[in-house]
């Protein structure tokens, strides 16, 4: 047995492509999911039983499927519904943030409702109408009490993002193993692709601990 | 989208192997169940003393624990299985790399790979358990004239599981879907399968709902079957409602 680092350093720009693309991912999921996540959560807490029906049947049916089986729904139906050809690269973007809405949405949830309902009748009270109430006073707050476990999530969603193995999309793992099928060197690059992968979402959760403990001081 | 030729029939379309298609994801449905099962039971074993181990006041003990959870909680299932099939083979004495290779079946080396991903989040589970009971229940314990072990064995660990109930239903239904993953490495299950029939038959709009349709069925499964055990196992007061 003998390492091998140069199928390393000599691919170094594909792999850090391949790693680019996992951020940008994550960065692109993360915005998207908390937008669509927290509009879900609002549905869900509705009065309205059909705006609140829908949103649970969304939330659920996206937590009860594996991840792999959406990438390659959306992978397979995303071209022949819209009509437009669409990469696995491209279709990857878009199926994170719909599948991570749904986990974002339960987040938000319990973000919203660890604000006593006072509040939000205080704001009726003062004249504001739902959405002021939300934007001024509701979200805010709720924002900043699940920060910690958004961030969490988002590692996860970083680490979900290899998943992307199933469609064939170059991520950071993707770029790995495709070196890999070229010329054979499973060791190294699968162990530089864990050990990448550990060192960034071991520093990721440890600014999350830091941060949470940070809050937990303002409360 | 209007050119696509509905065909329900493929189901029971006769495959290579002379069976059904069907009998394919049936075989596949079995495939994730048993790796599933097998998984979430040594996950929990492992667990459970990992996040014992973590609560205790032994620094050495602690620290193997931590290090174990840090390092299976921050790699990427699929990274991991990558490592056990492709790296671990390697890496130990070739004897037993070539053993490894040729006679150890995919689905061991996955329910490793499994079980040992998903003990590292039951750890952290099983040690926020024990960390909620108030300290003064050890305390009452070590009054009575019991061991520090003998709190854990009848005071902390049993209540400690019913506390973590509820986590420990949704990490369930999680193994069941992480089980997807090992399609990866050559398990063959209901994923697998039904990636397989696509390729196959390019019937996907079919294929794709049926393979679906068995996951949401299994997830509900493994939630009923949860939530039975969650409310025979509740700590009045300590759990408002379980949670789904």
């Amino acid at each position: 047995m003998s390492f091998d680092f140069n199928v390393i350093t000599d691919n170094i720009d594909y792999l850090m492509q391949g790693l680019r693309y996992s951020l940008q991912v994550t960065l692109v999921a993360m915005i998207g999911g908390v937008i669509i996540g927290t509009v879900l959560a609002m549905m869900r807490l509705s009065s309205n039983k059909i705006f609140s029906t829908l949103a649970t049947i969304y939330i659920n049916t996206f937590r009860s499927i594996p991840l792999v089986l959406v990438l390659l729904i959306f992978f397979l139906f995303g071209p022949k519904i819209t009509g437009i050809p669409i990469s696995a690269n491209q279709s990857a973007y878009i199926t994170f943030t719909i599948f991570e809405a749904a986990y974002y949405a339960e987040i938000m949830r319990a973000g919203i409702q660890s604000i006593s309902r006072g509040q939000t009748f205080a704001g009726f009270a003062v004249g504001l109408n739902y959405f002021q109430t939300m934007r001024y006073i509701i979200l805010p707050q709720a924002f900043r009490n699940v920060l910690p476990i958004l961030l969490t999530q988002t590692v996860i969603l970083f680490q979900d993002i290899s998943l992307v193995y199933a469609i064939g999309a170059t991520d950071f793992l993707g770029a790995a193993d495709k070196l890999n099928q070229r010329d054979f060197k499973p060791i190294e690059l699968y162990l530089f692709v864990a050990v990448v992968y550990f060192i960034l979402c071991f520093s990721l959760s440890r600014l999350v601990k830091r941060l949470q403990n940070k809050i937990a001081i303002i409360r | 989208m209007s050119s696509y030729h509905w065909d329900w029939s493929v189901f029971t379309q006769i495959a290579d192997d002379d069976r059904f298609y069907y009998q394919w994801l049936i075989e596949g449905l079995g495939w994730t169940c048993k790796v599933a099962v097998c998984s979430f039971f040594i996950a929990f074993i492992l667990g459970s003393i990992l996040g014992i181990m973590r609560t205790t006041e032994n620094k050495i003990l602690q620290f193997i624990s931590n290090v174990y959870v840090e390092f299976f909680r921050n790699i990427p299932l699929i990274v991991q299985l990558f490592l056990w099939f492709h790296v671990v083979p390697e890496i130990v004495p070739e004897n037993l790399g070539t053993y490894i290779k040729q006679d150890v079946p995919a689905w061991f080396l996955a329910i490793i790979g499994l079980s040992l991903f998903t003990s590292a989040r039951i750890a952290e589970q099983v040690r926020s358990g024990i960390m909620t009971i108030p300290s003064g229940q050890k305390m009452a314990g070590l009054a009575l004239g019991l061991t520090e072990w003998q709190t854990y064995l009848y005071i902390r660990i049993p209540m400690a599981y019913r506390i973590i109930m509820p986590t420990l239903t949704s990490e369930s239904m999680n193994i069941f879907k992480n089980s997807s993953v090992t399609f990866a490495v050559g398990v063959l299950e209901v994923f697998f399968y039904g990636k397989q029939i696509i390729e196959k038959t390019a019937q996907e709009y079919e294929i794709l709902t049926a393979v679906a349709l068995i996951y949401i069925f299994v997830a509900l499964c493994a939630n009923i079957i949860m939530s039975l055990i969650e409310k025979y196992t509740r700590v009045p007061g300590f759990i408002a409602k379980g949670s789904k």
